[in-house]
């Protein structure tokens, strides 16, 4: 994975000393509140109901075993002893103190971490496939030119204040697995006709209170273009987005009033400017990238039996092991999701368990996903039984993944001050509803998001049974939704019906799964099944 | 404590070493009708593309920030410089100390900030960051070309 250089470490460490001398201008007050607010938000640092909630990026997802004790560290150190794994691959910290944050910033600085544009008006942390690497699809390895928009995306000058927020991602595959066309820019790596490598190009998309799908605005980008088609991009939406109401500033609302082609005219003439200015990168700086990315030292030779005679490996292997390209090597998933558990949070010693399994099994690289689990790429298959064993014991061999408890949620009403419902007991309630791991298995893929709020953090318009908490007349009321998808096939999920309660909904989810399990034909996933007989199939089920 | 105006205070900062402009800056609208002016202000959301065919009468040219989080005025100040602008460039209104940089970095070569600047903070902004990313209308070289030479 890539280290820093010089380069790199001075650029944290001195947002570090820039930050510091920002907490110490607003302490002594010259700094208002209102001036203050976007300087501690580019740093990952919300104002939440009970404290400050601090974002630490986690490049793509990507982070090793000695990244993962130090967030262990900080969770000890700032914290209650426990982090919260994001939807956007990073971790999320909730009892923090603004005095101690600079310090906080340096301890991450020193395993080459940050904080930097995870919030605000910014250009976020670059999202991706996480088994970039591992996967036996891939075309290349995504995470060079993650690390590439990284660093173009770091301090760009011109786009200091955008209108709203940017979401990047990028992958290798067909498949797609982190939500491609839910991000406002996002690029999937293709090989044209005469085998050069490019990006094909969407933009538009987002959840939100109004969310769109991206559009493909660009068949093949030449890499070597990508600088100036990117600040084309941002120029174009920087310059004529709305700046009159912040829930119409989203580069998708901007999209969707110029409409497709208008928009990408608009890109393609100022692309072309950007491109007579000759200010791309070169191509030794990808090559230097990229030398980090090589594979690891995988073994030859090795076997691929995996011994399955403990049933409860078994299970584990069945539900939580994808094939790896390298023969004999498997990619684990590790659950973030146990039943009765907060999605996506793990305590400072399960993180220590986890670094330690990273750095003995796995080339000393782990990874944080979109559905707030996390991920061992490069385990020997022979190995595979003592990193379960060691996960048993730790609490973190639940064998869910994609199933029906592996539920996306926001920390809705019990940390977030824009929400207008909790999220958490309502996931708990679900995944206690169908903890019988036969049922779960029975039921199979099923992807429950949960957003406590319509700014839909939980992605809720992406889940294949969405959930959006409301406020209603006072008290907390729940949306269910069928349908969405942020796979290869993306969809929207459309709201069934009338809303309800916290247990209300419980009940509402599991009369739709029980409808699919009804009229379900062999082979058929839920999101299959819903878009076979679409919402009149399920709608009297849930409704009567 | 100090006033806007004194010494300690000062209203504004000018990176240039040539005379300022005399006469007060017009719209954009009395600029385009006139033909006379040589100064003229830019609000934001207006177009500066229009300008450009007049660039070379051009002495001062203001862009203003209604809110500091309005960030228009970063992108009409580079492209007014990549259009070959080369005369003062001052970022008026709601302009903020820790914003100075990355003006710096997009043209602008002169401030006058609605409430003015500690001195001490603007030379700390200004001085902190040794190297950049990536490039803009200033002639700081990318880390990806240091890299390689």
């Amino acid at each position: 994975m890539y280290r820093y250089d010089k380069y790199d470490q001075a650029m944290v460490d001195t947002r570090v000393e820039e930050f510091r001398d920002q907490v110490r201008r607003r302490l002594e007050g010259k700094l208002d509140d209102d001036q203050f607010k976007p300087l501690r938000l580019k740093n990952g640092l919300y104002l939440q109901l009970h404290a400050y909630m601090l974002r630490v990026a986690i490049p793509y997802g990507t982070l090793n075993s000695a990244q993962m004790r130090a967030l262990g560290a900080i969770a000890r150190k700032y914290d209650r002893g426990y982090g919260h794994f994001t939807t956007r691959q990073n971790i999320q910290y909730n009892w923090i103190k603004l005095a101690e944050a600079p310090d906080l910033f340096a301890d991450l600085a020193k395993v080459e971490m940050h904080a930097i544009q995870t919030s605000g008006e910014s250009i976020r942390n670059i999202s991706s496939d996480q088994y970039a690497g591992a996967a036996a699809d891939e075309l290349i390895d995504p995470r060079p030119w993650c690390e590439m928009l990284r660093q173009m995306t770091t301090f760009m000058p011109e786009f200091s204040y955008l209108p709203r927020k940017f979401k990047i991602a990028v992958i290798a595959s067909a498949e797609d697995r982190a939500a491609l066309r839910w991000h406002d820019f996002a690029l999937r790596i293709v090989q044209n006709a005469s085998g050069e490598i490019g990006f094909e190009v969407y933009a538009g998309g987002g959840m939100g209170r109004t969310p769109f799908i991206a559009y493909r605005i660009r068949e093949f980008l030449p890499t070597s273009q990508l600088f100036s088609y990117l600040q084309a991009v941002l120029r174009v939406w920087n310059r004529h987005a709305r700046r009159d109401n912040i829930h119409k500033q989203r580069m998708k609302i901007l999209v969707h009033d110029l409409g497709q082609e208008e928009f990408t005219r608009q890109v393609e003439e100022a692309f072309e400017h950007f491109l007579s200015l000759a200010e791309d990168f070169p191509q030794a700086e990808y090559d230097r990238i990229a030398a980090y990315f090589a594979p690891p030292p995988f073994e030859q030779g090795l076997s691929d039996e995996i011994d399955l005679s403990d049933p409860a490996f078994a299970a584990w292997v069945d539900r939580q092991v994808i094939a790896h390209k390298a023969p004999g090597y498997a990619i684990a998933n590790i659950s973030l999701k146990p039943v009765g558990g907060i999605p996506g949070d793990i305590s400072a010693d399960q993180m220590d368990v986890v670094a330690d399994l990273a750095e003995r099994y796995s080339f000393d690289e782990l990874r944080a996903t979109h559905a707030q689990n996390l991920v061992l790429p490069h385990v020997r298959k022979a190995d595979l039984h003592a990193v379960w064993q060691a996960l048993v014991e730790a609490g973190l061999a639940d064998a869910n993944l994609d199933l029906v408890s592996d539920i996306i949620a926001c920390p809705g009403l019990d940390y977030c001050s824009l929400a207008n419902a909790r999220s958490i007991p309502v996931a708990q309630k679900i995944a206690e509803r169908f903890a019988d791991p036969a049922r779960q298995a029975d039921v199979g893929e099923l992807k429950i998001k949960i957003s406590g709020c319509i700014n839909a953090c939980g992605h809720h318009h992406a889940g294949n049974i969405g959930i959006l908490g409301v406020d209603r007349k006072g008290s907390e009321s729940y949306q269910l939704l069928l349908g969405g998808s942020g796979d290869e096939v993306t969809t929207q999920a459309k709201i069934a019906g009338p809303g309800f309660d916290e247990d209300g909904i419980v009940d509402a989810v599991e009369r739709a799964v029980e409808q699919y399990r009804t009229i379900r034909e062999p082979g058929e996933r839920f999101i299959d099944t819903y878009r076979r007989v679409g919402m009149d199939g399920f709608k009297e089920a849930i409704y009567g | 404590m100090a006033e806007p105006g004194n010494q300690a205070f000062p209203t504004s900062l000018r990176f240039r070493d040539d005379a300022a402009a005399d006469e007060p800056s017009v719209s954009l609208d009395a600029f385009l009708d006139q033909g006379e002016a040589d100064s003229v202000r830019i609000e934001a959301g207006e177009d500066v593309t229009v300008l450009f065919p007049h660039l070379d009468r051009v002495r001062l040219i203001e862009v203003d920030f209604p809110r500091f989080r309005d960030g228009r005025g970063f992108s009409t100040a580079r492209m007014l410089r990549e259009a070959g602008y080369t005369g003062e460039l001052k970022a008026t209104g709601d302009v903020l100390v820790d914003l100075i940089f990355f003006m710096r970095r997009c043209g602008f070569d002169s401030f006058a900030p609605d409430k003015p600047f500690d001195p001490a903070d603007a030379e700390a902004a200004l001085s902190r960051w040794d190297h950049v990313y990536v490039p803009a209308a200033d002639d700081r070289v990318p880390i990806w070309k240091l890299r390689h030479g």
